[in-house]
This record gives structure tokens, sequence and C-alpha cells, in this order.
């Protein structure tokens, strides 16, 4: 599978209560009209600026050990390195929303609209999220349709920064993907531009290999623990 | 009501076109800028800062009454320097070398400036040398960084191991945050302080305001 995906802003558009929690406000609490008003037009703002697009390329596993190597700054012993090997199918990928959006959020914030301006960039940051979720959807139909993933079969993404794998990792992953053709380039500390970006790999293979127990070294500097609820969606 | 009550109340509803027109109408009525800042700006977000703390308000009613202190403060500034009014302190903020995300550093800049603290903002994938040598040349109390990745959290401690090397360790105040920054951490790497929040910042940096003034 080689594709670019190009979604349009309604197929990012984030789930509304995620948004919210990002800025402390649970389902419980009453939302002001003022703030409501506030989202509104942040979504607004988000549907007219964004280009939603992923680019999505499968490797053998072989080679996606390749590319996890990386430039060899990964840590010792990581859950990713445990994992790949017993996968059947992994493929690269990179999902963003765009530049204009990042440029939308610095104006608001130039012109004090603070409020707006995070706002927007809680928009654009679940966004990424969704068209990444997209992405994966796309190649987990795939895999199904070709018969190479059953029910018992366990999808998740992995993304160089987190788990072990160091953000280093970004410049074989881009070097094989080529993301520059839906726009997203890297800077030499291997961070994404546009900001609202998210790269790396979708694993697939019996639903146990991505099940671990949180001891490795990266899950003592981690304070998400996100992989949890990760494992549990499985 | 009182003017600089009417300006606290306004700016806790984030109303700026009032705040903007009650802080015109109090220099008039020959209030001092300082007394202006301090009883009804600083005041009312004082109050929004508490409100936050006790979950009674949330960060977009913070931002708004942010923005509210500025339109109080675009109309104040050129007169507090014309007279010479210091502000509280002065910080200079940063995301660290690496590191693009800037938001978390925004929201610290916007309440450390809604306090009364002058703020220099560098911006982000800021080098070591540039926060120190700011933080040198301004008269700096504090530096605060920020970052979000894991992987550029290190480049905090060239920080501080270059105000160790300008004899400018415990003078200048450290403060850092951002998602993957714990209190341990900051412990670790010699920072004065770890804030979880833009409101817990302003509350940290003025801690070290008042410690150095007595000392």
């Amino acid at each position: 599978m080689n594709e670019i995906m190009n979604l349009s802003a309604d197929d990012a558009t984030p789930d509304r209560a995620n948004v919210f929690l990002s800025q402390g406000i649970t389902s419980e609490i009453k939302i002001s009209a003022r703030i409501e008003e506030i989202f509104e037009q942040a979504m607004k703002v988000f549907l007219e600026s964004a280009r939603p697009a992923a680019i999505i390329n499968d490797v053998s596993v072989p080679e996606f050990g390749q590319i996890y190597e990386g430039e060899g700054r990964n840590e010792g012993r990581t859950p990713v390195a445990d994992i790949y090997p017993r996968a059947g199918n992994v493929a690269l990928f990179a999902a963003t929303v765009g530049e204009k959006v990042s440029a939308m959020i610095e104006g608001l914030f130039r012109s004090n609209d603070f409020a707006e301006g995070c706002m927007l960039d809680s928009i654009a940051s679940e966004a990424a999220e969704r068209v990444a979720d997209s992405i994966q959807n796309t190649y987990s139909k795939y895999l199904y349709d070709k018969g190479k993933v059953n029910k018992s079969s366990g999808i998740l993404r992995y993304s160089p920064g987190y788990c072990g794998w160091h953000i280093s990792g970004q410049k074989k992953l881009f070097a094989y993907l080529k993301p520059e053709k839906i726009g997203i380039t890297l800077t030499d500390s291997y961070l994404m531009k546009p900001l609202k970006s998210i790269s790396g790999a979708i694993i697939a293979g019996p639903r146990e290999i991505h099940k671990f127990k949180n001891d490795y070294p990266c899950c003592e500097k981690c304070d998400t623990q996100s992989c949890l609820e990760r494992m549990q969606s499985l | 009501m009182d003017i600089l009550m009417q300006i606290s109340e306004s700016l806790q509803k984030g109303d700026y076109g009032n705040v903007r027109e009650l802080t015109m109408e109090a220099l008039g009525k020959k209030l001092s800028p300082k007394a202006i800042l301090d009883n009804g700006l600083i005041a009312g977000m004082d109050i929004v800062g508490e409100k936050f703390k006790n979950h009674q308000i949330f960060l977009p009613h913070v931002l708004l009454a942010a923005k509210a202190m500025y339109a109080g403060m675009d109309i104040l500034k050129p007169l507090m320097i014309e007279e010479g009014i210091k502000t509280i302190g002065k910080v200079v903020i940063g995301s660290i070398k690496g590191d693009l995300h800037d938001i978390g550093k925004n929201l610290v800049g916007i309440m450390l400036k809604g306090a009364g603290f002058e703020v220099i903002d560098l911006g982000n994938d800021v080098p070591p040398e540039k926060f120190v040598e700011t933080a040198k040349a301004e008269n700096a109390d504090a530096v605060g960084m920020s970052a979000l990745l894991t992987t550029t959290m290190s480049g905090m401690k060239d920080v501080i191991d270059l105000l160790k090397r300008e004899n400018l360790y415990g003078k200048i105040k450290v403060i850092i945050g951002g998602a993957p920054v714990t209190n341990e951490f900051a412990k670790e790497i010699g920072a004065d302080a770890y804030a979880y929040d833009g409101i817990n910042a302003v509350e940290t940096v003025k801690g070290f305001i008042k410690i150095k003034q007595h000392e």
C-alpha cells in the first residue's frame, strides 16, 4: 500500500468533548454561552483553514527494523523493539492538518485573542489525531480486504519521540516515506512542520503483541501512561 | 461602585472594551497608573487566578480575562514608562532548543504579563546561550523554560549549567514546565522550581521575587 489521502476538513473534525477536555473542561461542567461561541468560532476557522492530508507506505518487517534503528539513539529496551518482530504487517505514515491552521493560531495570539487561539490550537491537535485515525482505518481495511488480519488481530500506531523510540528516528522514517509530498518537512531537531502533524508506524499482528508491562526504562519518564488505555482499546 | 473595583470586575468577566474605557476614565479622575494597575487590573487577575485554582473557572475564562488585562495595560504602559514605574519583576521565557511547541510557554507569558511582570519571550527553539545572554543583559529575575518532548528536556540542564559557569546560578532563578517535565526532573537538573500551569508559574515567580526582596 502506497497512498496519499487528501481529506476534507469535515473528515478531520475533532470530537467536541475532547477539545473541551484538553482545555480542562470535563463533560460534567456546564459550558457558558461565551465559551461555546469561542468554540464555534474556532471550529469555523478550522474548517476554513485546515488542509488535512496523510501518506502511508507499507514496509516489510525487516525493513521496518532498519528504519526503527534510526540514528542508533533509541533506548536499550523499548516496547516497539519487542513488538515489531512479532508483527505481520507494518506501514509508515504521516498525517497533518496543514500549515494554514498554525498560521491562524499564531495570528490569534498576536492579536491578543488568546482564548480563541488556544481553542483553535486544541482543535488542531485533536484533528491531527483524527487524520492519523483515518489513515490507520484505511490501512486496517486494506489488511482485512487482503485477508492479512482478522478479528483476533491488533492494529496500533507508534511514533518517534514516544515509548523509547528516539525522535531522531524521524530522519530514516522521512527518508523512506517522503512526507514532503503532502507538505510535511523535518527540522534539524527532527520536529515536523506544520506543527500539527503526526508520524510513525502502524503495526498489525496478533493482538497480544501490543500488550506489555509498562516497566520499560522509558515508562519511568512517562507521565501520560496512555499505552494502558491503548492496550485496553484492543 | 469604586472605579477600580469596576475595572477588576470587568476584567474578571473578560469585558476588554469596558476595561479599556474604565482605565481611561480612571486616568481622567487623576488616579495614578500604578494604582489602576495594582488595585484594578492585577487585583482582578488575582481573583481570576484564585477561581481557576479552585476550578470555578477554566482556561478560556482566564484567557478572556488576560485579554482584558492587556487592554488596560496597553493604556497604562506608556504612562508607566514615562513615570519610571518599574514592573514587579522581569522574566525571560522560551521553548528549549529543538522544541517548536510554544502554546504552553505562550500561556505562561500571558499569565506573567497579566500579573504585572515584564516578559521577554524568546520564542521557540531557543539555544541555551540565548537564554543566558538575554537574562544577563536584561538583568532578569528569572528564566522560564518549556519543553514538550522528553528528547528536548535535557536542553534545560544546559541552560542551568551555563548559568553556573557564568556565576549567575541562584541569582537568576530558573522555572521549568511542559508536558513531560516533573518536579523530580526540576530537582534533578537543579532548577529552582517546576510549574504545572500558567497560574502556578505566576505564584512561583512571585515567590522568587519575595525571596529576593528579603535577601
